[in-house]
C-alpha cells in the first residue's frame, strides 16, 4: 500500500484551519531536533525557548510589545495578498513611517500636548510608509511593473536614507557622535498601559486594526471588490470592479499600517531615531499575514506566536549561549511547514496499491 | 584621468558585475523551466557562508567555491520540494527560502562574523594582459570573472543549441505538451532549480572569497534581488544578463567613479550607495513598461504550478 495525491473535489476549509497549527507543532518539533543537533537537552531548550519568556507577567507585556508591530504590518498586508498584490517591502515602508514621525516629533513645540502631538505623529507615519507603497503602486498600475521586486528595493533605499538622517542632518549634537536624533520629548513618547512594562498604547491600536480590517475584509462590499479583482481579474473586469484600484488599495494600506508600526517603534520602545530601526518585523510581518491565513484573528494569534519565537531567540542567547538569530531560523522554518501543509488543504492522501507504471487516466 | 585609472575602474565594474552574471544566469534557467524562485537571496547568503567556513578550514579557494555550489543545490532542492513536489505556491517559498536562508547563515556564521581571509592572487593571462588599457582590467582578473563569461556561452549554447535547452524550454513555454510528447516535467524542472540553486551559491562564494574574503551578516545586500531583476531586464535572454550586470556592477562602484573624475560632490555617502537600488527600478520601470516585448520572452507557464497527472 503506497500513499497516493488524490485531488480533492473542493478545497477542505477544516485543512485551512488546521494546517498552520500542523506548521506550528512542526516547527516545535523541528526546533527541539535542532537543540538536541546542538549539544542541548531539549527538555531544557523547550523551557528556554518558549516557557521563560511568558512565566511573569512582564514578559507577557514584552511579548504583546514585540507583537503590536507585527500586528499592524500583518493585517495591512494581508489586505494586499487577498487582492494577490505582492507587498515584500514592508520593511522599508515601516522605516519611512518611522522617519515621518520622528520628523514630527523633533519638530514639536515645548507647548505640545500628547494628545495632538501622538495622533499627528501616528498620521504622518501612516503617509510616509504610503507614500513608500505609492511607488510599487504608480508602477505597477501605470508601467506593469512587478511590485515584488520595486517595493523590496525601496527596503534598501529607506535604510540609506534613515542611515544619512540620523549621521547627517538629524544627528543629535549631544549624542558623542552616534548615529542617532535626540531622544524624543515626553509629549512624543506612547503612553505605557501597564505601570513598570514597556508595553504601549500602541497595543489598543493593533487591536483596533484587527477589528477594523474584519470590518473591512469580511463585511464591506469594497473589500470584496478587491478580493474579487486580485483573484480573478476577468470576473472582476466583467463586473466592472477596477483592477488597478485594487493594487493602490493593497499597497497602500500594507504601507500605512507599516508606517503606523514604525511610528509605533520610535515613539514606543525606542524613543528616537537610530540606525537599528530596521528591526526586521517587516519580513516577519509576511509570514504573520501567512501563518495567520490573511484573517485579522489568525493574525492575532500569529503575532503572538513570531513574537515569542523573538523572545525565545533573546533568552537562547542569554541562558543556551546561542545566536538570537536561532529565531529567524524558526520563522523560516515555521513558513516552509506552513506551506507545505497546505498541500493537503486541496489534495488529500490515498492508500492505494501501487500502479506498477499504468498510466493514471487508465485506473479513472 | 590617466590609463592605470580607467583601467582600475573596468577592472572593478567588471568585479562587481561577476556574481550577478553567475546567480542571473542561474535563475534564468530556473525561470525558463517555468519555475520562479525569489529564493536567490537566501542562497547566496548560504553559498558565501559555506564557501567561507571552507576556505578558513583548509585555505583552497576552488574547494571552497564548490561548498558554496553544494550549499546552493541544498537550499535550492528545500525549494524544489516545496514548490515541485508539494505544489506550494512559488512566490511565497522563494520568499520563505530567502528568509530562512538570511536567518540560517546569520546563525552559523556568528562565531565566523568579520573574520577576514587574505586576498586570492588574480590569474594573469599572458600576452592578452599586456594589451595596453584594457589588458590588465580584462585579462588580470579573478578566475570566477572569466568562468563567468565561458558560463554565458555553455548557458547560450545550452538554451538554443542543444536538444536539452530545447526541452527545458518547451517545459517552460507548455508543461502539459512537453508531458505529452513524453518528457519528465518534474523531474526537468528539479535539474533547473538545482542549477539556480548551485549558481546563486557560487556567487554568494564569489563575495565571500574573492570580493571581500571575509564573512560578515547581510554581505550579500541585495545582489540576489538584483539577480532577478536583471532576469527580466534581460528579457531571459543570457546575452543581455552580462549586459545588465556590468551595468550594475558600474553603478554599485559609482563611489570609484567620482573619484577617477576628481569630482567634488557634495553628496552624502548613503546617496551613492542607494544608486544600484534606484537603478534597479528605473531599468524594470524602462523593461516592464514595453509590456508586448516582456510577454513575448517571459516564459509562458512562469510561476505556476504543475502536477505530473493532474
Amino acid at each position: 500500500m503506497w500513499p497516493r495525491l488524490e485531488r480533492r473535489a473542493e478545497a477542505s476549509p477544516r485543512m485551512r484551519c488546521l494546517s498552520p497549527l500542523i506548521a506550528v507543532a512542526l516547527t516545535i518539533i523541528g526546533g527541539l531536533a535542532v537543540f538536541a543537533l546542538l549539544g542541548k537537552s531539549p527538555v531544557q531548550a523547550f523551557a528556554v525557548f518558549f516557557v521563560n519568556p511568558v512565566h511573569d507577567l512582564y514578559g507577557v507585556s514584552e511579548l504583546l510589545l514585540k507583537a503590536t508591530p507585527l500586528m499592524l504590518i500583518g493585517v495591512g498586508l494581508a489586505v494586499g495578498y487577498r487582492a494577490n498584490v505582492w507587498n515584500i517591502g514592508a520593511e522599508g515602508q515601516f522605516i519611512l513611517g518611522a522617519i515621518f514621525a520622528t520628523g514630527v516629533a523633533l519638530q514639536l513645540p515645548e507647548s505640545a500636548s500628547r494628545w495632538w502631538a501622538l495622533p499627528l505623529m501616528a498620521v504622518a507615519g501612516a503617509i510616509g510608509g504610503g507614500l513608500w507603497a505609492a511607488v510599487p503602486a504608480f508602477l505597477r498600475t501605470r508601467f506593469h511593473t512587478s511590485e515584488i521586486l520595486v517595493s523590496l528595493m525601496l527596503v534598501y533605499i529607506a535604510q540609506f536614507l534613515a542611515s544619512w538622517l540620523v549621521y547627517g542632518p538629524w544627528k543629535d549634537p549631544q549624542g558623542f557622535n552616534f548615529p542617532q536624533t535626540r531622544l524624543f520629548p515626553d509629549t512624543a513618547l506612547l503612553p505605557v498601559m501597564i505601570e513598570g512594562t514597556r508595553l504601549n498604547a500602541s497595543f489598543m491600536l493593533a487591536i483596533a486594526a484587527l477589528l477594523g480590517a474584519y470590518v473591512f475584509m469580511q463585511r464591506s462590499f469594497r473589500g470584496f471588490q478587491m478580493q474579487v479583482a486580485g483573484q480573478a481579474e476577468h470576473a472582476a473586469r466583467y463586473a466592472g470592479f477596477s483592477a488597478s484600484r485594487a493594487v493602490w488599495g493593497g499597497l497602500l494600506a500594507g504601507g500605512a499600517m507599516a508606517g503606523v508600526a514604525g511610528m509605533s517603534e520610535v515613539g514606543g520602545p525606542m524613543g528616537q531615531l537610530t540606525t537599528q530601526i530596521s528591526t526586521g518585523y517587516g519580513f516577519a510581518a509576511i509570514i504573520v499575514a501567512f501563518v495567520g491565513r490573511l484573517h485579522p484573528l489568525g493574525i492575532f494569534f500569529a503575532s503572538l506566536l513570531m513574537a515569542l519565537l523573538y523572545l525565545g531567540g533573546e533568552q537562547a542567547q542569554q541562558y543556551l549561549n546561542l545566536p538570537a538569530s536561532i529565531s529567524n531560523v524558526f520563522q523560516g522554518m515555521l513558513l516552509f511547514f506552513l506551506l507545505a501543509a497546505d498541500l493537503f488543504i486541496t489534495y488529500r492522501l490515498r492508500w492505494a496499491a501501487p500502479s506498477f507504471g499504468r498510466r493514471a487516466w487508465m485506473q479513472r | 584621468m590617466d590609463a592605470t585609472l580607467i583601467a582600475s575602474i573596468i577592472g572593478a565594474t567588471l568585479v562587481a558585475g561577476t556574481p550577478l552574471i553567475i546567480v542571473a544566469l542561474g535563475e534564468l534557467v530556473t525561470e525558463r523551466s517555468g519555475v520562479l524562485n525569489l529564493g536567490a537571496e537566501g542562497t547566496m547568503a548560504m553559498g558565501a557562508l559555506s564557501a567561507f567556513i571552507v576556505n578558513q578550514a583548509i585555505g583552497s579557494a576552488p574547494l571552497a567555491v564548490a561548498a558554496g555550489m553544494a550549499a546552493g543545490v541544498a537550499m535550492s532542492l528545500v525549494f524544489g520540494y516545496l514548490t515541485l513536489t508539494m505544489l506550494a505556491n512559488q512566490v511565497a517559498s522563494g520568499l520563505a527560502l530567502s528568509i530562512f536562508g538570511i536567518g540560517l547563515s546569520a546563525f552559523i556564521g556568528k562565531p565566523y562574523e568579520s573574520a577576514a581571509m587574505p586576498m586570492v592572487a588574480p590569474i594573469r593571462i599572458p600576452v592578452l594582459a599586456d594589451i595596453p588599457l584594457v589588458g590588465p582590467a580584462l585579462f588580470n582578473q579573478q578566475s570566477l570573472v572569466y568562468v563567468s563569461w565561458a558560463l554565458v556561452a555553455a548557458v547560450a549554447w545550452f538554451l538554443y543549441r542543444s536538444r536539452a535547452g530545447l526541452v527545458l524550454r518547451a517545459v517552460g513555454e507548455s508543461p502539459a505538451s512537453a508531458q505529452a510528447v513524453g518528457y519528465a516535467v518534474i523531474p526537468i524542472r528539479y535539474l533547473a532549480v538545482a542549477f539556480g540553486g548551485a549558481m546563486a551559491g557560487v556567487g554568494g562564494a564569489f563575495l565571500s572569497i574573492y570580493y571581500t574574503p571575509l564573512w560578515s551578516q547581510g554581505m550579500v545586500a541585495g545582489r540576489g534581488w538584483i539577480a532577478l531583476a536583471l532576469v527580466v531586464f534581460a528579457t531571459w535572454r543570457p546575452i543581455r544578463v552580462v549586459l545588465g550586470a556590468y551595468l550594475f556592477g558600474g553603478v554599485m562602484i559609482s563611489q570609484l567613479f567620482v573619484q577617477g573624475l576628481g569630482l567634488k560632490l557634495e553628496v552624502p555617502a548613503q546617496f551613492l550607495s542607494a544608486l544600484p537600488y534606484v537603478a534597479t527600478i528605473a531599468v524594470l520601470v524602462l523593461i516592464s513598461r514595453n509590456a508586448a516585448a516582456v510577454r513575448l520572452h517571459s516564459p509562458v507557464s512562469l510561476g505556476l504550478p504543475f502536477r505530473a497527472d493532474a
